[in-house]
């Protein structure tokens, strides 16, 4: 299929962008929306352009590098992450504007790819259990509820790609959030520091810039690993709680 | 089988008698472990953690640690040190430690825990890793590896790894290719990533704490080896393009494995060679690196836009059953209507005992042959042979649910996979519920890495080397779920124990950017990068990355023979001359420029691959996942040479035009004696 594509170009954190135009060509529907890009960038090289900056690493969906905001849609038409659709979701003809996550805290670094450091320092402020090598006791000591096991486990499949930031009109990093607090809340090993954890990971949230939640849902629905937005209720919960007891 | 406690040697060093890559390296000294310990192979450990002397919590402040990569090997290293009051720089080159290519690993971890009583033992799963291995492992670390294997279940959990469990609440395990107990620990299809999460969670903890410091998108260009000591790297930040001296009493590289040689592989796109390669020719060997594990589950090449592989798990073959259609003119039929009596279950088949859970190696190298005698599936895919004939081949076999289906039902089956099929349906537009898979084999693992010693520390001094990035534990093939073993233990328990001993005599005196050495590596970066950025040719480092691929994926593929190893080190050198005149990369170096990164990564995988192609041309022996058709039994099985062979090839970089040097580490067993692999 042939394609126009319009893509953000921007040189580095400190200019100004711009949309700019492309046409490729003979794009099979096989191929993935990160293979078109590569074949625009060969292209580009050929023609003696700079080919366009874009982050990727896996390829398969579960490191979170990949993050393209697609015709208005983070990562896309599909609930999937930007390297795991492919070009058969699209038809001949069509024109697909691809533009970097929007968002305060994500600050453009060059064209497609953006700052997300932001994440690591949330994650630095509360989001782990404080378990020093050499210091675990056995394994099947403390059993864990099987329903709350996966309950923790579905949280813990975010790739922190920051899609639901992308999608969220308050630019909110709640689901991100709701995704950590429940899963490290959700295991009796989490216990200890629940409270400290969510007032610290909160607070560094909202140091961020990271807008409040006000429940629009669209976290969620461009969540490529489905996270439902239960967790943000479970959130609000053990803050509330924290704070009742005194934090 | 008879239990060996270790005390005494069972088998002879090797003497070589064939020379196939005579003329393409150079003779050199025997290699010996210097730090091996001996006696009863149940206390090796134990002891040599009381024998390595201790650093004072006080003295560990004032001692630095490099670390490069945050993958399991390197994320619970920086953590663990960094708890244990070292100051630790850790660089990786994505945008953030999280994402090390570890968190793709999808099945399992194994631990010796016994926790279904089905006769596991540290014992069984060091002599299970040893066999897998094709017997080309070292005992010592790899007997450690299983002593600690069950303290990585304890520490994970206690990190809050959400694990599958029971209803009890209890861990649940399942089995794994290549043995008969069940010992693999997992989190759905994505174990890799919650492991990783929990090593890089509690690295974090330790950015926090000020013990470690991150450097990410930072890509480790030099190593910096000062006084014959490692001391410290040359690092580009990859936004800026500023390029950065970092220095320390010891430097880890845990930059894992180097399968991208192949441009397809299950691997990371940024994954490479780089800081590995650079350490290499600053005089570290590299061992066995044509040592490479081709997975057999994996989902077959659509066309020539292809960027990367994917993996099915391994743990799809517990309940997924594998066959051909028997007659080839099946192959463009609807599985489903093709009758039980005209399928060829070929694992079943020809190894009864382990059907379809026989090794990696053996099972991706069953789908190629049953491709190569036209029974494949799936889209007939151009290739070119070796007299450049074109010859279009179905390069796939069927994995198929459909009995898994009948037995656990939908719901059971989606329980236990459904990322993995969701992930095959993405990828391939089919539904894997309703119609068998399609896979083949592909690059997605090496067995060689960086020489090391039992302490993990190199033959360059200061210079330590874990997870896939050295060579140690796995031999001619890693069993599934070995890999997250391998890499939290040398993390976690392994190297935290061994450093200490070389630290113990630090801090060493201090350097500054004014040693000559600084100098000159600062100097060799800048020069490499100015120089792709000027030769001003007509090829991306791309076109060059897939042309290589192709080499190394027809000669030093899942079969290779001394002629075409031959052709492939001609073709290697040719690409290595027409790469550095013909090369094309636009931009600058003061900025993101992600061709400049590629170049780089490419003009290291090209040297890697002639070296590769150059100790799979020595090893005239059929192990593991090396296999010379010119070395097997007269029914194709692999046949090793022990008399021959049963020694590590240690590899010295020989200078830019010079030959490599080849130093021979003999393997030497007392606790479990060398016996050819047998899974029928």
């Amino acid at each position: 299929m042939n394609l126009t594509l319009k893509i953000w170009r921007q040189k580095d954190a400190s200019s100004a962008g711009a949309i700019e135009t492309y046409q490729v060509q003979d794009i099979s529907p096989d191929m993935s929306f990160l293979e078109m890009l590569d074949t625009l960038n060969e292209q580009l090289n050929e023609a003696g352009q700079d080919p366009v900056a874009f982050d990727s690493d896996c390829r398969e969906g579960i490191c979170g590098t990949c993050a393209l905001m697609i015709n208005g849609q983070a990562h896309g038409p599909e609930v999937t992450t930007t390297c795991q659709l492919h070009m058969r979701s699209f038809s001949d003809g069509d024109t697909i504007t691809i533009e970097p996550w929007r968002a305060d805290p994500f600050p453009v670094l060059k064209d497609l790819v953006v700052d997300r450091s932001a994440f690591d320092r949330i994650i630095q402020s509360g989001g782990f259990i404080s378990a020093n090598t050499g210091s675990a006791p056995e394994a099947n000591s403390v059993p864990a509820p099987r329903d709350k096991a996966m309950r923790a486990f579905n949280a813990a499949t975010c790739i922190g790609c920051g899609a639901c930031v992308a999608a969220c009109p308050n630019g909110s990093a709640s689901l991100f959030l709701g995704a950590k607090i429940t899963h490290l809340g959700e295991l009796p090993q989490g216990q200890p520091e629940r409270d400290s954890r969510v007032v610290a990971m909160v607070g560094q949230h909202d140091h961020e810039g990271f807008g409040g939640c006000t429940n629009i849902g669209e976290c969620t629905a461009a969540c490529p690993k489905e996270i439902p937005m239960d967790v943000i209720s479970q959130l609000n919960k053990d803050l509330r709680t924290a704070m009742k007891h005194g934090l | 089988m008879a239990f060996l406690d270790g005390t005494t040697q069972t088998n002879q060093p090797s003497v070589q008698v064939s020379d196939d890559a005579a003329g393409f390296y150079t003779p050199g000294t025997p290699l010996t472990d210097p730090v091996a310990p001996t006696g009863p192979i149940k206390d090796r450990w134990v002891n040599r953690k009381f024998e390595n002397r201790l650093v004072n919590p006080a003295n560990r402040r004032k001692l630095d640690i490099i670390i490069v990569g945050t993958g399991l090997a390197g994320g619970a290293a920086a953590a663990t040190l960094g708890e244990a009051g070292y100051n630790v720089k850790s660089f990786c080159y994505q945008d953030s430690p999280r994402r090390a290519h570890s968190i793709a690993a999808q099945g399992g971890i194994n631990a010796a825990k016994n926790y279904k009583e089905d006769g596991d033992s540290t014992h069984r799963l060091f002599y299970d890793t040893v066999k897998g291995g094709d017997y080309r492992a070292r005992e010592n670390n790899v007997y450690r590896l299983a002593e600690v294997s069950a303290n990585i279940i304890d520490q994970c959990v206690a990190q809050g790894v959400p694990f599958a469990r029971e209803y009890g609440g209890l861990l649940d395990n399942r089995s794994f290719g290549g043995v008969q107990v069940s010992r693999t620990f997992y989190a759905r299809g994505q174990t890799g990533q919650q492991l990783l999460i929990g090593a890089y969670q509690a690295m974090e903890r330790q950015v926090a704490a000020g013990t470690v410091e991150q450097f990410t998108r930072h890509e480790m260009l030099e190593l910096i080896v000062a006084d014959g000591k490692a001391r410290g790297i040359i690092a580009r930040d990859l936004v800026t393009g500023e390029v950065s001296t970092h220095l320390a009493d010891v430097v880890v590289l845990a930059s894992g494995g180097y399968g991208n040689v192949f441009y397809l592989s299950t691997n990371a796109m940024g994954s490479n060679v780089t800081a590995a390669w650079r350490a290499h020719r600053k005089g570290a060997y590299m061992a066995n690196p044509c040592y490479t594990q081709i997975h057999p589950t994996c989902i077959p090449v659509s066309g020539d836009h292809q960027s990367k592989l994917t993996l099915m798990s391994e743990s799809l073959r517990n309940d997924g059953r594998i066959w051909v259609p028997k007659n080839p003119a099946d192959a463009e039929k609807d599985p489903r209507d093709i009758p039980e009596e005209d399928r060829d279950y070929y694992l079943e088949r020809i190894y009864p005992a382990f059907g379809n859970l026989v090794p990696r190696d053996i099972a991706s190298r069953a789908a190629k042959y049953q491709c190569d005698d036209g029974k494949g599936v799936g889209p007939a895919v151009r290739e070119v042979d070796e007299n450049g004939n074109e010859k279009f081949v179905r390069r796939g076999v069927y994995l198929d649910f459909a009995e898994a289906i009948e037995r656990f039902g939908l719901d059971g089956v989606r329980e236990k996979y459904d990322n993995l099929f969701d992930m095959y349906q993405r990828i391939t537009g089919e539904n894997p519920y309703e119609t068998p898979m399609r896979i083949y084999p592909a690059v997605h693992y090496v067995m060689g890495g960086l020489w090391v010693d039992y302490h993990l520390q190199s033959n360059v001094e200061g210079l330590f080397v874990t997870g896939e990035a050295n060579f140690s534990d796995h031999g001619a093939n890693r069993l599934g779920a070995s890999a997250l073993m391998q890499g939290l233990a040398d993390g976690y328990f392994v190297l935290p124990n061994t450093i200490r001993e070389y630290l113990a005599d630090g801090p060493f005196n201090k350097i500054d950017e004014s040693h000559p050495a600084v100098v000159a590596a600062k100097a060799e970066v800048d020069q490499r990068i100015n120089q792709f950025l000027s030769i001003g040719g007509t090829r991306s480092a791309d076109s060059f990355h897939k042309e290589l691929g192709r080499i190394m994926w027809e000669y030093c593929g899942m079969d290779r023979n001394a002629e075409g190893l031959k052709k492939a080190i001609g073709l290697i050198q040719d690409l290595k001359k027409a790469f550095w005149s013909d090369l094309k990369v636009l931009g600058t170096a003061d900025t993101l420029n992600q061709s400049l990164e590629k170049a780089g990564r490419v003009a290291d995988f090209i040297e890697l691959g002639e070296l590769m192609c150059v100790d799979a041309l020595n090893r005239r022996e059929s192990c593991g996942g090396h296999f010379r058709s010119e070395s097997q039994t007269e029914d194709g099985e692999a046949l090793r040479h022990d008399e021959e062979f049963a020694y590590v090839a240690a590899w010295e970089f020989g200078g830019e035009d010079g030959l490599p040097v080849l130093h021979k580490e003999d393997l030497i067993y007392t606790a479990i004696e060398m016996k050819q692999r047998s899974y029928k």
